[in-house]
């Protein structure tokens, strides 16, 4: 639960559909949007109902997947005809390509028409505790923030009826232009409000008559709103952030996270990594994952993960059995840590979640030797003493070196005693 | 009348809640909390839960006490006008507009909003409006807080062990804030091993807008004199940090703070990653938890170097302040010890109490009922009929078809006779008189008994001495005529033997054809002969008829001792046989006379001679 990214497909679709109820039939937006998927059979393009303007239109193509700056990547194809659009898309389509630091494949690209503009304006609606704030510009672009002296910011008290908000008032644009500025900022914000928006950037958009053209548009939504919009909002998807093509192993603890009650989560960090993590807990592990980073070893974190909310036994065994087998495949001569953490449990019992995570060890035992594994385990909470009994033994058993730690040992210490001594 | 509390003292040892929501085990551990505190009344006065009856009973240490509930809020408020604390179990979806009713109730002065995924913007109106009014939101999506010794907020701190072991039964010095509640645990642990422990600590939610801010407690707790420190937990994503960081600025906390910001792994994360929580967004720049511990320690608060030694900084800061007097040594309380709940000892194997009740037929608590060990459907499996499930609840045995055949027969023979019979004519008239099915089952049945369907017990018993002692015939006839007692199961009002019943000849046949051996039946077919040259209708019976087959079917099972027969006999089986096959029929009739309207049955008086 959380703010998400929406396409900008969908996002201009969303207003396009009511911004003119919004607005009371003062504005139109233009719908004229084909979102193109890897399923999507170019040939087509243009060939079905409402498409026409494919044909006969100039268009735009660019990559709808939540990264912005595209332009500066070279991946926005400007005034094109249909042709070009699709040798543009099958150029690119299922390629890598790397946006800042991230590098992603692309799948999902928004073709809509070219429409030539003079006017640039820049708006943007976002959330604060107390207010929404409406920040507002005509000198939009990409370069607006270096013209941000001509941005004017409105704050909307949380509750407040926009029609009650001074707007026209904080405008410096013409008088003549401020009435027809003023209703389309309110209707974007009924807009924005009712559709549990937290943030809506068009930048740049331009107003032909009365004809609002969003020519780039970024948004969120919260997705705990879903519940009151799910029927404003139709068959909205949320992305998943771009770059972040998950493993197999990884899509393997998605879906048992999807089945389960209870949650998994599992992040590849560096597969190479000498030190990998099994903790309970959402909270204690983004602690032991940080701490990990801030002593120093950031480099050699292999993974971040999570179980938490009473798994049962064959679930904590599966996520235990992936994280060792990803961990046990390529040998380090430096040997490998693996940090069995958390913090001292609610109600959880602790010996219980254990079970499976000692049944994953078992199987292991020729592999966790071979790869010269030292375990470090540290937890509290119900029944620890008997969580902590078992794995005492197990060490015993496997031959593998197990130490064990409950709650008087603060939780971070198991990662400054196995790594610290080596550095 | 509410009690007049500082405004800094959101929660004390007088403090009352009301429970919104049927949180039987949540409100169970804010009472076993009160009962280790030694808390002068429940924190709990009342649960607001439409449908769940008007009160439940709670253990208060080993005694038992009620909780009254109300089916809406404002009934609860009106009979508990000193409970200011509303704990707000509430779903995300219905969260919003039960906190926005108590927000507006003059008496409640703190909400609690446990559910998490409330929308964004229902907890930003809330926020508003609680500012409006001057009230305070802890959460959503929190477990809530504490308030050592004196408060605690639903399931905050886990088990009573965890709370024993954190000393949370008595106020130390530290006031404690995160945004997490799954955390709370640790952190508790933490101050107790190194400091004198948390005075109070509130989990404000993991959501991006909190109804109450990390700062917000962290100036009631600047203001509170018994908080000597402060320690917080803060994470990646959001501003709210930085509220604290102006606050130091500006001098409004003098208090030593130690705090760190979670969430420093982010930066290896290779794309922006969202934690568990809503608000814990692994986002760069002023957001990082990097750029927010570094503020932090810049604006003056105690800042770790890493979570590694929080508790150290912690430790450092207490012992300062203890060698400076500002604290001073706490005398322990003894803390009563809470009883084990009965259940949870017998699954851990610690306790033991003789049964009540035995029972050897059948078992509901696998995954399905079996009857006699046999799960339900493998009856459907193997094509089994009703008169298998009778075996195996009746006879616990697995009969073979023939027997299966049989009993279903004798069901459906003595299904039912006619309206006029006693249990018929009762059932009916109940009916009429407009009582329900069972009722009027029940009335009908209520006449079996030795003169109305218990004959065919008395046959049974009579038939199977006779036989077994090796008496003939004319002999047992003899002695029973002795006695001045009619042989149960010979005779019929109308029937003959040149009228035969030809229900007698089904089962007669069938016995003859399926069973090993039929030593009753043939004993009573002699008697018959004997007792027809009497008189024409002296015929065996049908009563008597089912009597001695139902006997030759048994003892030709092999699988019963001679005793077990007896038994059979004794306690009533077959008269059991009767009543389960007539209810059929009784049931029949109730569903006849309400189909057809039948009015209210008066006896005409004209019947009735009246002396």
């Amino acid at each position: 639960m959380a703010q998400c990214g929406i396409r900008e497909f969908d996002a201009k679709l969303m207003l396009a559909r009511n911004l003119p109820k919004y607005s009371s039939e003062q504005f139109s937006v233009n719908g004229k949007l084909v979102l193109v998927t890897p399923e999507t059979d170019l040939k087509k393009l243009g060939k079905e109902k409402g498409q026409e303007w494919l044909n006969d239109s100039k268009l735009v193509v660019k990559p709808d997947q939540l990264f912005g700056k595209r332009g500066k990547h070279g991946l926005i194809l400007l005034n094109a005809d249909l042709k070009g659009a699709v040798k543009f898309i099958e150029d690119r389509m299922n390629k890598q390509c790397t946006v800042g630091k991230t590098t992603g494949t692309l799948t999902h690209f928004l073709i809509e028409p070219f429409v030539p503009h003079d006017k640039e304006y820049y708006v943007t609606i976002s959330t604060e505790r107390n207010n929404d704030v409406i920040f507002f510009s005509t000198q939009g672009g990409v370069d607006v923030e270096e013209n941000w002296a001509s941005v004017v910011k409105i704050e909307v008290p949380v509750g407040a009826e926009i029609e009650k908000i001074d707007v026209e008032g904080k405008l410096k644009i013409p008088a003549g232009e401020k009435k027809k500025v003023a209703s389309f900022i309110r209707a974007l914000y009924k807009f924005f409000v009712e559709f549990g928006f937290t943030f809506f950037e068009i930048n740049p958009a331009t107003i032909v008559g009365d004809l609002v053209v969003p020519l780039d548009v970024v948004a969120r939504v919260d997705d705990a709103a879903a519940f009151e919009c799910e029927e404003k909002w139709g068959a909205l998807e949320f992305p998943p952030a771009f770059g972040l093509a998950l493993s197999k192993e990884e899509q393997f603890i998605q879906s048992l996270d999807e089945k389960s009650g209870a949650s998994l989560k599992l992040t590849l960090l560096n597969p190479n990594g000498r030190v990998w993590t099994l903790v309970a807990g959402g909270g204690a592990s983004v602690i032991y994952a940080d701490t990990i980073v801030d002593l120093g070893f950031g480099g050699e974190l292999a993974n971040y993960g999570e179980y938490s909310g009473d798994p049962n036994t064959e679930e904590t065994y599966q996520y235990a059995k992936t994280v060792l087998d990803l961990m046990t495949r390529k040998k380090h001569v430096k040997g490998k840590v693996l940090l069995i953490g958390g913090g001292i449990a609610n109600f959880t019992d602790v010996a219980n979640t254990f079970k499976g995570i000692i049944q994953a060890l078992r199987e292991f035992k020729d592999k966790l030797k071979e790869n010269n594994v030292r375990i470090f385990v540290r937890r509290g909470g119900p029944n620890y003493e008997v969580g902590l009994k078992l794995m005492k033994a197990l060490g015993a058993e496997l031959g593998v070196p197990i130490q064990v730690f409950g709650p008087e040992t603060h939780m971070t210490k198991i990662i400054s005693l196995s790594l610290k001594k080596e550095s | 009348m509410v009690e007049k509390r500082k405004d800094y003292v959101l929660f004390d040892e007088n403090s009352q809640a009301l429970v919104y929501g049927f949180q039987v085990n949540a409100v169970q551990r804010m009472l076993d909390f009160d009962f280790i505190c030694k808390r002068a009344k429940p924190s709990v006065a009342a649960i607001i839960a439409p449908g769940q009856g008007v009160s439940h009973k709670f253990f208060y240490g080993t005694k038992e006490i009620m909780v009254p509930i109300y089916s809406d809020t404002v009934r609860a408020v009106s009979a508990h006008p000193h409970a200011d604390v509303f704990i707000n179990f509430a779903s995300f979806r219905s969260a919003y507009s039960t906190s926005v009713e108590a927000l507006n109730i003059k008496s409640i002065r703190t909400i609690v909003i446990i559910a998490e995924g409330v929308p964004e913007r229902r907890a930003r109106e809330l926020i508003a409006l609680a500012g409006k009014l001057g009230k305070h939101v802890i959460g959503p999506a929190t477990v809530g807080g504490i308030a050592a010794g004196a408060f605690r907020i639903g399931n905050t701190a886990g088990t009573i062990e965890n709370i024993v072991s954190s000393k949370l039964y008595r106020p130390g010095s530290v006031g404690f804030v995160s945004k997490s509640g799954g955390l709370s645990n640790e952190l508790y642990n933490m101050l107790a091993l190194a400091t004198d422990g948390a005075r109070e600590g509130i989990a404000v939610g993991g959501d991006a807008f909190p109804g109450s801010t990390l700062l917000d407690h962290i100036l009631r707790f600047q203001e509170n004199p018994e908080i000597k420190m402060i320690v917080a937990l803060g994470e990646v994503g959001g501003e709210d940090e930085y509220e604290i960081v102006e606050a130091l600025k500006q001098k409004k906390i003098s208090k030593p703070l130690v705090m760190w910001v979670t969430g420093t792994c982010a930066k290896v994360f290779p794309t922006e990653v969202q934690f568990g929580h809503a608000g814990a967004k692994g986002e760069g720049g002023r957001k990082s938890a990097d750029a927010k511990n570094s503020a932090l320690k810049q604006a003056g608060a105690i800042v770790p170097n890493s979570f590694n030694d929080f508790n150290e900084k912690i430790r450092e800061t207490f012992e300062k302040l203890r060698k400076e007097g500002k604290v001073k040594d706490l005398e322990e309380p003894g803390v009563p010890k809470i009883p084990k709940d009965y259940l949870k000892a017998v699954a851990e194997g610690l306790v033991r109490r003789p049964t009540n009740f035995v029972c050897t037929v059948s078992d509901d608590r696998g995954e399905e009922v079996a009857y006699n060990k046999v799960p339900l459907s493998k009856f459907f499996k193997d094509k089994k009929s009703l008169g298998s499930v009778i075996g195996h609840l009746w006879f616990k045995k697995d009969l073979p078809p023939f027997a299966v055949e049989f009993i279903e027969m004798a069901l459906m023979v003595v299904a039912d006779h006619g309206p006029a019979v006693s249990g018929a004519h009762n059932t009916i008239v109940a009916s009429r008189a407009g009582k329900d099915l069972v009722s009027s089952l029940c009335s009908g049945l209520l006449t079996v008994g030795p003169r109305f369907g218990g004959a065919i017990d008395d046959a049974a018993r009579c038939f199977k001495q006779a036989c077994d002692s090796g008496a003939a015939p004319q002999a047992f006839i003899d002695s029973m005529k002795a006695k001045g007692l009619n042989i149960p199961g010979i005779g019929h009002r109308v029937k003959s033997a040149t009228n035969p019943d030809l229900r007698v000849q089904i089962l007669k046949d069938y016995a003859k054809k399926n069973f090993p051996k039929t030593k009753y039946l043939d004993y009573a077919l002699e008697v018959e002969k004997q007792t027809l040259k009497k008189k024409n209708t002296l015929i065996l019976n049908v009563d008597g008829c089912v009597a001695v087959t139902f006997l030759d079917l048994v003892s030709s099972l092999d699988i019963f001792t001679e005793e077990e027969l007896n038994e059979l006999v004794d306690i009533g089986y077959l008269n059991g046989l009767f009543v389960l096959g007539r209810s059929i029929g009784l049931i029949g009739h109730y569903f006849d006379q309400k189909r057809l309207k039948a009015g209210l049955y008066r006896h005409p008086t004209d019947d009735i001679l009246y002396l």
